[in-house]
C-alpha cells in the first residue's frame, strides 16, 4: 500500500476516535440549560467526524483516480521510497536537536541554548570550521536577543535559571 | 471612494508607513531569494514583529511589502540560479534561466522587474475599482451566507488542487477544521478535545501550525536532499552586463503584460488559485497565443515567456487581497496567515472594514503602489549584490532557518511546549509532503474553522435548526455551488477517461 493510503487509513482511524469522543463523551458534560440549544458544542465535531470518515475512505479506496498525464517529478523533490539515499540521519539528528532546544530553552536560558543549537546544527550538517561558526552563532544570538527583548519588549530569559534572571 | 483614497494616501504617506513598505520589501526580497522560505513562511516569521507594532495599518502594510518582496526575491533566484525560492516563480525560471545562461542576465532581470511592476500596479488599479463593488455585495451577507460562503471557499480550494488531488485536499481541509475545534472556543465556554492538557486549553496556535506546515518541512527537504538548494554553485558568476532590452522586445511584451495583468488578477481573486496557478496559466496561455518562431522560442529564453509569468504572479498577489479585505476570506495560504495576523490585531476583515476603518483599507491599497515602485528601484541596481546572499553555505543557512522557525513559534506564546508541538506537527507535515498531500488546505481549514463554526452555530440558533438553508436562497445557492465545485473535477476526469477509452476501442 502506498504511503498516501496509509495516511488515509490513519486519518480514518483518527476520525473514528474523534467521532467517538464527539458522539459519546461530550454531551454528558453539557449543563441542562444548554441542552435546549439547537446547536451543541459537539454538533460541529460530529459533522466533521462523519465528513472526515467519508473523504478518508474515498482516498483509502482510491475512488478518485489520479491523473495519468502527471508531469515528471521535480529532480529536487524527495521520493520517500528511496529514503536511505538521502541524508536521513542528519534530518533526524536535527529534529532531536530541536526537541533538546525546546527542553533546554527555559532552564539554560536563551543565550546559551541558542548558541549551542546553532553551532551543533551546523556541526551535524558537517561544518568543521568552528573558529568561524562559534563567533557567528554568538553574534547572531546576541543580536536576536537584543531585538526581541530590548526592541520588541518580549521577555526572553537570557541566562540559566540559577543566575536569578 | 475618493475620500477614502485621500485618507489612505494620508496614512500610507506617513514617514512610518513608508519605512514599513521599504523595510517589508527589503526583508521579503532578501529572504524570498533563499530557497525554502516562501512568502508564507516569511510572513509567518514577521507576524510577531508586525503584531508588536500595534498599529494594524502599519502591520498590514509591512506584511504586504514582505509578500511582494518575497515573490520578487523568488524570481531573482529563479533567473540567476534556476533555483526558484517560491512556487509562484517556478514558471519564471523556464525562460529566465536560459536567458541568463545566454549572458543576458541583466536583461532578464530588467524584464522581470518591469513585468512585476506593471502586473502589481495594474492589479492595484483593478483592486481599487472592484473591491468596493464586491464589498457592497458582501454587505448583503448574513451569518448563514457567511457560513455557506466559507464552505464554497474551502471547496474551491480543494477543487483547484488539480486532477486526482481533490479528495486529498478535502481530507487536509477537514483535518484543519478538526484541529481548529481543539481548545476552548468563545462560543460554548467549555474546553473540547484538550485531553486534559492545560497547554491545549487555548487551542493550537496558528503561527505554530503555519511554521510546522511550511517552513519546517521545506527545511527538512533541504537537509534530506542537498541538491535542492545547491544549484547556486554554477551560475553564480553570470555576467550582468547589459540591463536594457530592445524596442522590438518592449513592443512584443506590451500585449503580454496587458493580458496577464488582468488574467492574473482575476485568478488571484478566486479562492485557492493564487500566484502559482496564475503564473503557470499565464505562461501556458501566452505560449498558445504565440505563433511559429515565437512559440519555438519559449523555453529557450523568450522575452514573452519571461514577462508572462512575472506579470501574472504579481497581479495575482494583488488579486488575492480582494476576498481577504472585502469578505474576510483568505484565497491562499499566504492571505490566510495575513488574516490571522489581522485578527490578532483586533481588526476583522470583511465588508465592514471599508466603512468602519477606511484608513486601513485604503492605506493598504495605496501602499501597494508604493511597494511596487520601491521594488522596481530596489531590483535594478542592487541585484548583483543581493544575489550574493545565496552563496551562504547551507551548513550555516539551515540551522538559522530552523532557529527562526522555532523563534517564530516561541515569541508568540512564550511557551516551550509550543516548540515540542511545532516539531511534532512539522514531522507530520513532512510525511504529508512525502505522500503528496497539499498542506495549504489544512492551514486554510484551520484558520476558517472557528469562523465557520461560529457562523454555523449563529444561523442554527437564529432559525432553530437547519431551516436557514431552505429559507435563505442565497445560502442554498452557495451550498449547491460548493457541492458542484467539489464534484465537477472528478466528473470531468471520469468523462475524459471514458472518452479516451472510447477512442482506444475505436482503433
Amino acid at each position: 500500500m502506498a504511503l498516501d493510503r496509509w495516511i488515509a487509513l490513519i486519518f480514518v482511524t483518527f476520525c473514528c476516535v474523534y467521532g467517538y469522543a464527539a458522539f459519546f463523551t461530550m454531551d454528558q458534560l453539557l449543563p441542562p440549560f444548554m441542552q435546549r440549544n439547537p446547536v451543541w458544542p459537539s454538533t460541529f465535531p460530529k459533522v466533521l467526524a462523519v465528513a472526515g470518515l467519508i473523504v478518508g475512505l474515498i482516498v483509502l479506496f482510491g475512488v478518485e483516480k489520479p491523473d495519468d498525464a502527471e508531469g515528471e517529478p521535480d529532480a529536487t523533490d524527495i521520493n520517500y521510497r528511496n529514503l536511505s539515499e538521502y541524508k536521513t540521519g542528519q534530518a533526524l539528528m536535527l529534529l532531536g536537536l530541536m526537541v533538546l532546544y525546546a527542553l533546554m530553552l527555559r532552564p539554560a536560558g536563551f543565550l546559551i541554548s541558542t548558541t549551542v543549537f546553532l553551532v551543533a546544527g551546523s556541526a551535524i550538517l558537517g561544518e568543521r570550521k568552528f573558529h568561524i561558526m562559534i563567533p557567528v552563532a554568538m553574534l547572531a544570538t546576541g543580536f536576536v536577543w537584543y531585538l526581541v527583548q530590548e526592541v520588541l519588549g518580549i521577555f526572553l530569559r537570557p541566562f540559566p535559571f540559577f543566575m536569578g534572571m | 471612494m475618493l475620500e477614502g483614497i485621500f485618507i489612505g494616501l494620508e496614512a500610507a504617506f506617513s514617514v512610518k508607513n513608508i519605512l514599513m513598505v521599504v523595510a517589508g520589501c527589503l526583508i521579503g526580497t532578501f529572504i524570498g531569494m533563499l530557497p525554502g522560505l516562501g512568502p508564507m513562511s516569511i510572513i509567518a516569521i514577521m507576524i510577531p514583529v508586525a503584531i508588536t507594532l500595534g498599529d494594524p495599518a502599519a502591520a498590514l502594510i509591512l506584511l504586504a511589502g514582505v509578500y511582494y518582496g518575497a515573490i520578487f526575491g523568488g524570481s531573482t533566484s529563479s533567473i540567476l540560479l534556476n533555483a526558484p525560492g517560491v512556487a509562484g516563480t517556478v514558471a519564471t525560471s523556464f525562460d529566465g534561466y536560459p536567458m541568463a545562461r545566454k549572458g543576458q542576465a541583466g536583461k532578464a532581470l530588467t524584464i522581470a522587474a518591469v513585468a512585476s511592476f506593471a502586473g502589481g500596479t495594474i492589479g492595484a488599479i483593478l483592486l481599487m475599482i472592484f473591491a468596493p463593488a464586491l464589498s457592497s455585495v458582501a454587505l448583503l451577507f448574513h451569518s448563514a451566507e457567511y457560513f455557506a460562503l466559507m464552505v464554497v471557499g474551502l471547496s474551491a480550494i480543494a477543487a483547484f488542487a488539480g486532477t486526482g488531488q481533490v479528495a486529498k485536499a478535502l481530507m487536509m481541509t477537514i483535518l484543519g477544521l478538526i484541529l481548529a475545534t481543539v481548545g476552548e472556543g468563545a462560543l460554548f465556554n467549555m474546553p473540547r478535545f484538550t485531553m486534559g492538557m492545560l497547554d491545549l486549553q487555548s487551542g493550537i496556535s496558528f503561527i505554530t501550525l503555519a511554521m510546522a506546515m511550511f517552513a519546517l518541512p521545506e527545511a527538512m527537504f533541504l537537509v534530506l536532499n542537498p541538491a535542492r538548494g545547491a544549484s547556486n554553485a554554477e551560475g553564480g558568476s553570470s555576467k550582468i552586463t547589459n540591463l536594457r532590452f530592445s524596442r522590438e522586445e518592449g513592443k512584443a511584451m506590451m500585449p503580454v503584460i496587458g493580458r496577464q495583468s488582468i488574467q492574473g488578477f482575476f485568478i488571484g481573486v478566486l479562492p485557492g488559485a493564487g500566484a502559482t496557478i496564475a503564473s503557470f496559466l499565464g505562461y501556458a496561455v501566452e505560449r498558445n497565443l504565440a505563433k511559429g518562431e515565437e512559440q519555438a522560442e519559449f523555453g529557450k529564453g523568450s522575452v514573452k515567456g519571461l514577462a508572462a509569468p512575472e506579470t501574472a504572479n504579481n497581479a495575482a498577489c494583488t488579486g488575492s487581497f480582494v476576498p481577504l479585505l472585502t469578505l474576510g476570506i483568505p484565497g491562499s495560504g499566504t492571505t490566510a496567515i495575513l488574516l490571522g495576523a489581522l485578527i490578532a490585531l483586533n481588526v476583522t476583515p470583511g465588508p465592514r472594514l471599508m466603512t468602519d476603518t477606511p484608513e486601513i483599507f485604503w492605506a493598504v491599497i495605496i501602499s501597494m503602489f508604493i511597494g511596487n515602485l520601491v521594488l522596481l528601484v530596489l531590483n535594478l541596481p542592487l541585484i548583483p549584490y543581493i544575489a550574493k546572499i545565496l552563496s551562504i553555505p547551507r551548513n550555516y543557512l539551515i540551522p538559522f532557518i530552523l532557529f527562526f522557525t522555532l523563534m517564530g513559534a516561541y515569541i508568540g506564546q512564550n511557551n516551550a511546549t509550543e516548540l515540542l508541538m511545532l516539531v511534532g506537527l512539522g514531522v507530520m507535515a513532512t510525511i504529508f509532503r512525502f505522500a503528496d498531500y497539499p498542506l495549504a488546505p489544512l492551514l486554510i481549514g484551520f484558520i476558517l474553522g472557528t469562523m465557520l463554526e461560529d457562523n454555523f452555530a449563529r444561523s442554527m440558533q437564529l432559525y432553530r435548526g437547519l431551516d436557514f438553508i431552505m429559507q435563505r436562497p442565497m445560502t442554498l445557492g452557495l451550498l449547491i455551488l460548493a457541492a458542484f465545485l467539489v464534484l465537477l473535477p472528478s466528473y470531468r476526469s471520469r468523462r475524459a477517461r471514458k472518452r479516451a477509452e472510447g477512442v482506444a476501442d475505436g482503433d
